[in-house]
């Protein structure tokens, strides 16, 4: 696993205070880890933070999963 | 539920209750610390107050459930507490006491519905406030958190409460400064009486101890200051050397049923709302009127409303902040009561937990109801030297054990908002 995914695992367990193993790429924040709307807004606030990027709200609206954050921030970093 | 019609009044009673203050955590801890003449009010610790002129307040004790000190993580998973400013937590905490003291459990959609919630606050969550409009001034304003608004609205002390047990009632928040916890639990009180809900955890929670909130209030120069060495001594309601009121944090929460629905189910009941008054004094933004007459009204209206006899009455919990008004209130009891002010036993507890603000009139309505529950007046702490001479016993220094059948619990708060709540052993 990346640096990238390592990290976004974690912010994912602090911010929604779940077990680490329900943390899969294809775990949806809302269906499967207990996550509102609120916590999803706040947990792009907490991507942005730790990985310095910024994430337009059109984009935000479309990581609905791990492995879509995960994406999201890898071709970040790759263009910048 | 019975017909909403205004014709309809029911008989309240409270059969549960839940403390978090500056003595501890848990109403027998808090009353037996109390009843000791213990002082909660200590140098401020939860931030550095050293360039501030009051540097003494009533901070709630961190530790154990089992030391009757809170530590959060033992109430609100730590991943639900960053969405919650400081007075939601005490507050959740004290309603959790007190709906677990009741015993109360909703089985039907229609018992849920008829359970609500109304727990007030007079400030909110400045706190919160305060960090966010700091990430404003700096350019931040896209960190503000999504949890930013409902973290600091006052009456969301009363969502989460409902939302965690599922209370379907009427749910609503009391707003009137430092009396919103008796408005709080006399407004619930009516609701039940007239028939809105059979069941209304009602109370007042607070968290203002924070550098803007004493700031704030010490520019207003509502707060002690000559006693930042000794704080303990700080709250002297009625002594001549009082200068001015030491702030606490906390929340009191009890639980209203209505009286037939709390005998059905065998409930343990603390005493009965019998009377409940409100005034507005039309004069001063913060000072009361000439004479506290503001308070002599509530009083009065309290008194009429549960159809006694001042001469009844056999406590009062005054609102005795520790500051020039003390003896208003204390003139205001004198003409209500004349010569039954002889018998009478009158005590300020802010002596020693300090005020709660918008959480004071609940906590001091639980100890209303525990002075009825074991006939003990709590004590005046600090009543070295009287600034002004009455008939009245002020039960300074030491709790006395008396005969309390009735007793009155007032609260005032700025903007000359008055309120009183008469309760009754059952």
């Amino acid at each position: 696993m990346s640096d990238i995914a390592d990290k976004v695992k974690k912010i994912v367990v602090e911010h929604l205070g779940v077990e680490e193993a329900k943390v899969t790429p294809e775990a949806s924040f809302i269906d499967d880890l207990g996550a509102d709307s609120l916590d999803t807004v706040e947990l792009v606030m907490a991507f942005e933070e730790a990985f310095s990027v910024e994430i337009p709200e059109d984009s935000a609206e479309k990581i609905a999963t791990v492995k879509d954050a995960i994406d999201y921030i890898e071709k970040q970093k790759q263009s910048a | 539920m019975a017909e909403n019609k205004l014709i309809c009044q029911r008989r309240v009673v409270v059969t549960g209750m839940g403390i978090v203050s500056p003595l501890g955590i848990g109403i027998d801890n808090v009353w037996k610390r109390l009843v000791a003449g213990e002082s909660g009010i200590n140098a401020i610790s939860s931030f550095d107050a050293s360039s501030l002129p009051a540097r003494v307040a009533g901070e709630v004790p961190a530790g154990t459930k089992s030391e009757g000190k809170l530590d959060l993580a033992e109430w609100i998973p730590v991943k639900d507490q960053k969405k919650m400013d400081r007075f939601i937590h005490l507050g959740l905490v004290a309603a959790m006491q007190a709906v677990e003291d009741s015993g109360w459990v909703p089985q039907t959609e229609d018992e849920r519905c008829a359970t609500g919630v109304m727990i007030g606050s007079g400030i909110g969550g400045l706190q919160t406030i305060y960090e966010a409009s700091v990430k404003v001034h700096e350019g931040n304003s896209r960190k503000i958190s999504p949890f930013f608004i409902p973290s600091s609205l006052i009456n969301l002390v009363s969502g989460y409460v409902s939302i965690k047990y599922g209370f379907k009632g009427p749910n609503h928040a009391a707003v009137t400064a430092c009396a919103s916890g008796v408005h709080a639990i006399g407004d619930a009180a009516r609701l039940i009486a007239l028939g809105d809900a059979d069941v209304m955890v009602a109370g007042g929670a607070e968290s203002a101890v924070c550098a803007l909130g004493i700031a704030g209030f010490a520019s207003a120069r509502a707060l002690s200051t000559g006693f930042n060495d000794t704080p303990e001594k700080a709250s002297r309601t009625w002594d001549k050397d009082r200068d001015g009121f030491v702030m606490g944090e906390g929340a009191g929460i009890v639980v209203l049923e209505e009286y037939e629905h709390a005998k059905a189910r065998g409930a343990k009941i603390y005493g009965e709302v019998i009377g409940y008054g409100m005034s507005g004094d039309a004069y001063h933004i913060t000072a009361p009127a000439e004479g506290h007459d503001g308070a002599y009204r509530a009083m009065r209206a309290a008194i009429k409303n549960a159809g006694i006899a001042v001469e009844d009455i056999n406590y009062v919990n005054a609102h005795g902040t520790s500051t020039i008004a003390d003896d208003l209130e204390l003139e205001a009891v004198e003409r209500l009561f004349g010569d039954a002010g002889k018998k009478l036993a009158m005590s300020s507890t802010k002596t020693s937990i300090g005020h709660l603000l918008g959480a004071a009139g609940a906590v001091e309505a639980i100890f209303s109801l525990l002075a009825i529950r074991d006939n003990i007046a709590p004590p005046t702490l600090n009543l070295d030297n009287p600034s002004k001479e009455t008939m009245i016993d002020r039960v300074a220094h030491e709790a006395q054990q008396r005969q309390v059948n009735i007793a009155l619990s007032n609260s005032f708060g700025f903007g000359g908002t008055n309120a009183s709540l008469l309760f009754k052993k059952v």
